[in-house]
């Protein structure tokens, strides 16, 4: 019986190509991935920049013009695929970090841009801010405030949901932080310019935001008409 | 602790696609050689016809002893060279006088002893048998009629010591036996590979057949944790002795119909194999032992483990993902809206590139044994039925088989 040490080697550098291969493969698509997140960040800032000067410019606008069109539809898909890269490659991955620094900067602005319609137009707030971490077991209500919100924004499409990392370490969101009192608690939630602590629940959300409620009222009555 | 558990994936994944490439390449080189052999017609000329004894122990098997005994009477060999000793091992059904039948027939010859376990029947038959070459066939199991022929064609080479056949699980109907014919298919490949490599260490209850003299020089069967045919055969690679695979002749064998008499055949193998390896220990990542000792023994124990490791994850991976669903549905109800499917949420992490491999790797294995076993359609239900749950139902004997090596538990044979 003979062993054969080419043909041992022979074999490893075969499977350390495929490994490679995989490995380049997996890479590829990360990073094509990672740029669909950057295109749609672009589009959104677009989107923002576009709805200020829009602003602006006209600042005769008749209000029933504005309406919603001015607010980017991208930014939930842009949040949800945010979190599922978080997910995949690591909440410290500097990429990652990046773009989700610039993700809360956009949402800043596009809370901003609502404020100000608001103020100009009247009309209620359909938006809520929430806070949350994902430090190590620092706020086991976290994911299932995440539930809660998540199926808030399927059921009210009007309704905007902006999710900031609390530790995220990005001055305006410190500026927000301070501005509105925040503590490190979370999960933490903003309506309305007040914060509420600790988890809350589909119905303690209507509560807090009886917009929703009315939404509610719209939905029966045009299903019984 | 997720670093951790990252790591050793990738490890293992890696050692499992070693050996799977180990195993393409010297496929590759097995068809090679097969080709240029057939083109410089080096093939048997000369055709000796030796005497051979096949010994079929029996221990109640009133329902299945005919069909073997009168399959191996039909075998396509000079009758007057062939024999076959049948062992009641102390039968308490009626075996032993369904079996008077053949009591006037030349070519049987009929042995009763007290029971004493199989590898005392096969033993005690040797004492009786003086042909050139002999052989074992489980009353389970039935020959091809050129199955002898094929086999005995591969004794020219003067020292081979040994040749297994292919076994073809006979008639398969329910469920776990579709998975056991792709997985009898499956190691057709492997003995035919492992036979190039010379790291046979199972010689097959099913009719592998010896040279006599094999017994004479290493002693006979041994008790070997109820796993007789791979200690005889680990002994015999032990003394350099070789042993050969002869894929186109074919044995059928009956496989177990439900999950728990399955369960009891696999946890007798996979612990057998893990006594003898242990018995054998000094065989692995043994130079002097070829690749047996450098790859295929190694390669054998790891599959153990890495089944039950991936196993283990992915259950653990399932529960986790259950526990939040349910947390989910206790928050904020059942929802069925909204599911949009895009690309992008597509996983691309290295080990889905990994495994799409690997599953090519294992079509290509699967397809060729297939053609080997002489199957109609390139691919089949069983093999597809045993590519998807063949690793989810394995781990359970694995794990119990562990157990028992761990804690001395001894397994039966039914």
């Amino acid at each position: 019986m003979e062993v054969s040490w080419k043909k041992y080697a022979y074999t490893f550098l075969i499977t350390a190509a495929i490994f490679a291969t995989a490995i380049l493969a997996s890479n590829y698509f990360s990073q094509k991935k990672m740029n669909e997140i950057k295109n749609i960040e672009s589009r959104i800032a677009v989107d923002i920049l576009a709805s200020e000067t829009q602003f602006s410019l006209l600042s005769e606008l008749s209000c029933r013009d504005i309406s919603s069109e001015l607010l980017s539809k991208e930014l939930a898909t842009l949040g949800d695929k945010l979190s599922y890269t978080e997910e995949s490659r690591g909440s410290d991955d500097e990429e990652v970090l990046n773009l989700k620094k610039y993700y809360s900067l956009l949402q800043i602005k596009d809370f901003l841009l609502m404020q100000k319609i608001k103020e100009r137009c009247g009309g209620k707030t359909l938006s809520i801010m929430y806070f949350y971490s994902n430090l190590n077991d620092n706020c086991p209500d976290c994911q299932k405030e995440g539930f809660v919100l998540t199926r808030l924004r399927e059921d009210y499409p009007e309704l905007r949901v902006y999710s900031f990392d609390y530790n995220l370490n990005l001055s305006a969101l410190q500026t927000l932080l301070s501005i509105y009192n925040i503590k490190n608690e979370q999960p933490a939630i903003l309506v309305n310019e007040k914060v509420y602590y600790g988890f809350k629940s589909i119905e303690e959300i209507k509560e807090i935001l009886p917009a929703l409620k009315d939404l509610d009222k719209q939905a029966t009555s045009t299903k019984t008409q | 602790m997720h670093l951790v558990s990252e790591s050793i994936t990738y490890i293992f994944l890696f050692i499992a696609l070693y050996f799977e490439v180990f195993l393409l390449i010297t496929y590759f080189e097995l068809k090679e050689k097969e080709r240029k052999l057939v083109a410089s017609s080096q093939y048997i000329v000369s055709r000796k016809v030796p005497s051979i004894s096949v010994i079929v122990p029996v221990w109640n098997e009133e329902t299945t002893v005919l069909k073997t005994v009168f399959s191996i009477l039909k075998l396509n060999y000079p009758k007057d060279k062939l024999q076959v000793f049948i062992v009641d091992d102390g039968s308490t059904d009626k075996t032993w006088n369904i079996l008077q039948r053949f009591a006037r027939n030349k070519q049987v010859k009929l042995l009763k002893k007290e029971n004493g376990g199989k590898h005392t029947a096969l033993n005690y038959a040797l004492e009786f048998v003086d042909s050139e070459l002999v052989g074992c066939l489980d009353a389970d199991s039935f020959v091809h009629p050129e199955a002898l022929q094929r086999i005995v064609a591969h004794f020219e080479d003067k020292e081979m010591m040994a040749v297994t056949p292919s076994i073809i699980l006979h008639e398969p109907k329910s469920f776990l036996q579709l998975i056991q014919k792709a997985e009898y298919i499956f190691g057709i490949f492997l003995r035919k590979v492992f036979a190039y490599l010379n790291s046979i260490y199972i010689t097959p209850g099913p009719f592998s057949i010896f040279r006599r003299s094999v017994f004479k020089q290493i002693g006979n069967y041994h008790h070997a944790h109820n796993t007789e045919d791979m200690e005889l055969a680990m002994r015999m690679q032990k003394h350099g002795m070789k042993i050969g695979n002869a894929s186109d002749a074919f044995v059928y064998t009956v496989g177990p119909k439900n999950l728990k008499a399955l369960y009891k055949q696999r946890l007798r193998w996979v612990y057998g194999f893990m006594k003898n390896s242990i018995d054998y220990r000094d065989m692995f990542f043994k130079p002097q032992y070829g690749h047996l000792g450098m790859v295929i023994l190694p390669a054998a124990g790891f599959s153990v483990f890495s089944t039950l490791y991936f196993f283990g994850t992915t259950i653990l991976n399932l529960i986790n993902s259950i526990i939040i669903k349910i947390k989910e549905v206790s928050t904020v109800g059942i929802s069925f809206g909204n599911f949009n499917f895009d690309i992008f949420y597509v996983n691309t992490d290295i080990i889905v590139f990994i495994s799409l491999l690997a599953i090519l790797g294992t079509l290509f294995i699967i397809i060729t044994s297939r053609k080997l076993a002489g199957e109609k359609y390139k691919l089949g239900v069983d093999s597809f039925l045993f590519m998807a749950l063949y690793m989810m139902i394995a781990p359970f004997w694995m794990t119990k088989a562990i157990y028992n090596v761990i804690f001395s538990q001894k397994t039966k044979w039914r």
